[in-house]
């Protein structure tokens, strides 16, 4: 019973990260209409902004949490800028493709230059060492993780769903024309809603950093799982893929302690399961 | 909104005869390579990623399905191809049927779960499912994991061809990808190639004329599935092996790139698009690092400027259907 | 084949102008190095594999009496269908003579059957699975560095000597992963120690806090990784995370390489146990070649057992070509000589090739060492114990391979 709820906590973590992935492309997809395939790469490169960060400007971990996240965000609204842009009004699967391209590329330069095996980045101080919680033992730095994705996923969602600038994104993604009507300058919010929804993969990769590698391939893998996390979750709702990203997160924990031979593949036949039952997913409309 | 191929061109019989006529001089031209000194594995590498890309470009340029996942097909049909060549001593016909039976019965199952729901969905659907496979491939016993199947027996075709004279089996390789590819013409030059054209310009209007589309489009995704099966099971006796590689994403991912370089929705884009990219990766092998970079930067160039692909832009410009 | 190689020998003899003997005085040899220059391998051989090629080259001397020794190099990317494409294509097209490197099981097993087909060379120094000498031996293949169940037997048996009697696995969950288990159990057993649980983890896996907790709460003395690549890496930073080291229990390692330990750093990656047959410190010939290999390489790494391997291998081929007095183009023939001719190089020591291509010398257990311990870049290990070459590989006694006379 101790090693359950252990499997539970540890599951909450990774479903921290799926939280904030898919919380990202569910916000692109919502202003965009684009799936956005580079996602895992851009998760990779928070990661390895915040290993240059203090390897070459010996800026420590928590400016990195905030300055990661601005750079590759800007990273992300020059492309968006340059490229992407250009693919309004095309199908929806051009944004795929090109996006694809985009991870390739970057993925690419990376393992160019530093190679596949990776780069070391340490725990910070303050958050080294553990709790004994009685039925396991909890790093510290784990559960800050969980406690410091729960509140940015809870922060994004208010931003859409509560405050005035959120209005006018929804407002935009329903009827872009109309609020242009209203003065409202539409190519600049796309824009800086790329930028936000890369910020937050690159949010994702400096908390992951100091737990996995920083490799140039540590998202590669990941954005698949995220895609099934998302087909499962809808992208109706920026509340849906939270839910939907720690739920499965502790699902895969279990399956981890029941039945580890399965638990790589079982996000993906939840999918297949929630497409059978209910093909829109769980808080999707209809597409 | 836009459609992912060119509308300007229409079939006719004059497309028609036109077609033909590029058929024969691609099948002349296949057919004199052994005489050449072009190096034969490396064409019969490309022939079978050529039919792979075509049956591909069934689904997304003729159904409007963008698969991410077609690498699955690929692997099964190799797996089942390879394993029963190699443990059941079964002659190379008898293989290849197996592995396209495999590949047959699977795009049954994933066609039956992804046709349910559109567009983007449909593409992360299909690369969660090629994913899962993935997995199942790489623990079960039968694959040999990372070692993949190996030494695989080439074997007599019918008896009396002996598939490890390279020329017998260039030409054998080159028969099966001409019986597939005019397969595919065929289909695409049928009413129910019509009516697939038109569910992808039109879905809802197709629906209104009584189409049931989405039994067209499944019957799509299985004849689409299966032919990339064919092209799997082919592969086996060029590369002798089977190996994870042809399940990965990347597989599912370059396919893509092959369509997309030649021409989505063009009949010939696919093959010479496959020839590109494999060339490309054969020539450009010893500055292995930069094979993605440039991969990804093909990727974007292509959406960025070159949608129609090479075949596309050429048949824009002479305003034939190619 | 058979026929354009002697019309290729016809014609390099009238190019020499030499009259008769044409076979034993062609003196010209192209060597390909096959690789992962981008992948998950690229660290461990890669650019670096074709810089230790180059230097073996170079310090052969062959060039000065009258040789001439090509070098070529390109990227498998991992897939077995590539990798064979290329080898073909080399033999075929490019008149390749020997194989080198050939890392990654899939690629080189693919390799293996080409090479043998058509009686080319391979000495691979960078796959790990021992099928390449055991049931899928060739008489044109040489391991050279090490293989799957040398790893588990010197590991399993050197750990259970100095003590860490109950073992516990965290097993990647595929055909590598298991032999890797299954060869290491049965070490441990036969040496007195038990094996109390295994988890079986997928591969490519990101978190492996669900699996380490298992493993912590088994108490064994020693959870071995029977894992590879990233999965390692990340198992051995996230053990650190949970205090597995520092509340008394070891990790082993059980496919590990220095570049994995550079990556990882020390601070992470202390007192891990693993075996490796090369280590760039070990002495004075060892330290000059490795301070060469690292001038001239892009990142100033030291050399990898795998890079080490592609140099002294080729030394040795060349040797054999030297006593041979030319290049007969016949790979079974030199593979022959290669076995009857004992090794004898300052990377690896003396040691010798045996019936079934298996290149035996010592293998050794590391330990790494603490960051205090260390006294600059590289300087990452401390010799623990020491299995003797004869006693390190897989008997011959066990082997499947066709090619040993029993």
């Amino acid at each position: 019973m101790q090693a359950l709820y252990a499997q539970l906590l540890v599951g909450l973590i990774n479903g921290s990260f799926y939280a904030l992935l898919s919380l990202g492309l569910a916000v692109i997809f919502g202003m965009l209409n684009i799936i956005n395939f580079a996602h895992g790469a851009l998760y990779m490169m928070g990661a390895f902004v915040a290993y240059f960060l203090l390897n070459l400007g010996g800026i420590n971990y928590w400016f990195a949490l905030l300055l990661a996240p601005i750079i590759v965000g800007i990273f992300g609204m020059i492309l968006e800028r340059t490229m992407l842009k250009f693919l309004t009004g095309l199908d929806h699967l051009y944004g795929l493709l090109l996006t694809f391209g985009i991870a390739l590329i970057v993925q690419g330069v990376f393992q160019n230059y530093f190679g596949s095996s990776g780069l070391p980045y340490a725990i910070p101080d303050q958050l080294r060492g553990g709790m004994n919680l009685g039925f396991m033992f909890l790093p510290i730095y784990r559960g800050w993780v969980v406690v410091f994705s729960l509140v940015v996923c809870l922060a994004t969602w208010y931003l859409i769903e509560k405050t005035q600038l959120g209005a006018y994104l929804r407002a935009a993604t329903e009827n872009p024309t109309l609020v242009r009507a209203f003065g409202i300058n539409v190519p600049r919010m796309i824009t800086l809603t790329y930028g936000l929804g890369v910020g937050l993969a690159a949010l994702a990769g400096v908390l992951s950093a100091p737990i996995n590698q920083v490799r140039p391939l540590m998202g590669a893998d990941l954005i698949i799982v995220v895609f099934a996390v998302v087909v499962i979750g809808g992208m109706g709702s920026i509340m849906g893929s939270i839910i939907t990203g720690f739920a499965l997160g502790v699902i895969e924990g279990l399956t981890k302690y029941f039945y580890p031979e399965a638990s790589n593949t079982v996000v993906f036949v939840l999918m297949v399961l929630v497409l059978l039952v209910k093909p829109t997913g769980l808080t999707g409309r209809a597409a | 909104m836009t459609t992912l191929t060119d509308d300007t061109l229409r079939a006719s019989p004059r497309a028609m005869r036109d077609e033909m006529i590029a058929f024969a001089v691609m099948a002349l031209l296949l057919a004199a390579v052994p005489f050449t000194g072009v190096y034969p594995f490396f064409v019969m590498q490309a022939l079978c990623f050529a039919l792979l890309a075509c049956a591909f470009n069934l689904l997304i340029g003729y159904g409007g399905l963008l698969s991410f996942g077609h690498a699955m097909f690929l692997g099964t049909a190799g797996y089942c191809s390879a394993h029963a060549l190699k443990v059941w001593g079964l002659p190379p016909e008898l293989g290849i049927l197996v592995g396209v039976a495999a590949a047959f019965a699977l795009s049954i199952v994933t066609g039956y779960i992804s046709i349910r729901r559109q567009g983007i969905y449909f593409s992360m659907i299909t690369l969660a499912l090629s994913q899962l496979l993935y997995f199942i491939y790489l623990q079960a016993p039968f694959t040999h994991g990372e070692d993949g199947i190996q030494g695989i027996p080439q074997g007599h075709m019918f008896g009396v061809l002996d598939l490890s004279k390279p020329t017998v089996l260039y030409y054998v390789v080159l028969a099966g990808f001409l019986a597939g590819f005019l397969l595919i013409f065929r289909i695409i030059n049928s009413p129910f190639g019509e009516v697939l054209k038109s569910i992808r310009e039109n879905e809802q209007r197709a629906i209104s004329l009584g189409y049931r589309t989405d039994q067209y489009k499944f019957l799509a995704f299985v004849l689409s599935g299966t032919l990339a099966g064919f092209a799997g099971s082919l592969k086996v006796f060029v590369a002798q092996n089977a190996s994870l590689t042809d399940v990965h994403w990347s597989m599912s991912g370059e396919v893509v790139l092959m369509t997309l370089v030649g021409g989505l929705g063009t009949i010939f884009g696919p093959v010479v698009g496959a020839f590109v990219i494999i060339a490309m990766q054969q020539y450009l092998a010893s500055f292995g690092q930069w094979v993605t970079v440039i991969q990804g930067s093909i990727f974007v160039i292509c959406v960025l400027t070159f949608r129609r692909g090479v075949i596309g832009e050429i048949a824009h410009y002479f305003r034939r259907s190619l | 084949m058979k026929h354009s190689i002697s019309a290729m020998l016809l014609g390099t003899a009238l190019a020499l102008g030499a009259a008769g003997g044409a076979a034993a005085q062609d003196k010209n040899v192209k060597i390909g190095v096959l690789t992962d220059n981008s992948g998950l391998y690229a660290d461990l051989g890669g650019p670096g594999s074709t810089v230790a090629a180059q230097m073996a080259i170079e310090d052969s001397g062959l060039a000065a009496k009258g040789w001439k020794l090509d070098l070529i190099s390109a990227d498998h990317q991992n897939k077995p269908d590539i990798g064979s494409t290329i080898a073909r294509q080399w033999i075929d097209v490019e008149k390749v003579d020997i194989f080198m490197d050939v890392l990654n099981s899939g690629v080189a097993l693919a390799v293996n059957n080409i090479v043998k087909e058509k009686n080319s060379i391979l000495i691979d120094t960078g796959a790990a699975t021992s099928d390449l000498t055991n049931a899928q031996c060739s008489p044109n293949t040489i391991h050279w560095v090490y293989d799957t169940y040398m790893l588990a037997n010197s590991t399993g048996q050197a750990l259970v000597k100095a003590g860490g009697d109950t073992w516990y696995f965290l097993t990647a969950d595929y055909a590598f992963g298991h032999a890797l288990e299954r060869d290491t159990a049965a070490v441990v057993v036969k040496s007195g120690g038990k094996v109390i649980g295994t988890v079986r983890h997928p591969l490519n896996t990101a978190d492996f806090s669900s699996f380490l907790l298992q493993a912590q709460a088994s108490k064994a003395k020693i959870v071995g990784m029977a894992n590879a690549g990233g999965d390692t890496t990340n198992t051995i930073k996230q053990a650190a995370e949970f205090g597995i080291v520092a509340g008394g229990q070891k990790l082993a390692g059980l496919l590990l390489f220095i570049t994995d330990v550079h990556a990882l750093g020390l601070k992470v990656a202390q007192g891990l146990n693993f075996t490796e047959t090369f280590y760039w410190d070990m002495n004075e010939g060892t330290r000059a070649f490795s301070k060469r290999f690292s001038e001239r390489m892009k990142n100033k790494a030291m050399p990898s057992m795998v890079q080490a391997g592609v140099y002294s291998g080729l030394l040795h081929y060349f040797k054999a070509l030297e006593a041979m007095g030319g290049n007969p183009h016949d790979g079974a023939k030199v593979v022959a000589k290669m076995k009857e001719m004992p090794t004898d190089d300052k990377l690896f020591g003396q040691g010798s090739i045996r019936a079934d291509g298996r290149k035996l010398h010592p293998a050794y257990l590391f330990e790494v060492k603490k960051p205090e311990e260390s006294k600059g870049p590289w300087d990452y290990y401390k010799l623990v114990g020491t299995t003797p070459a004869d006693q390190a590989f897989r008997p011959l006694s066990e082997s499947a391979c066709p090619l040993v006379k029993k």
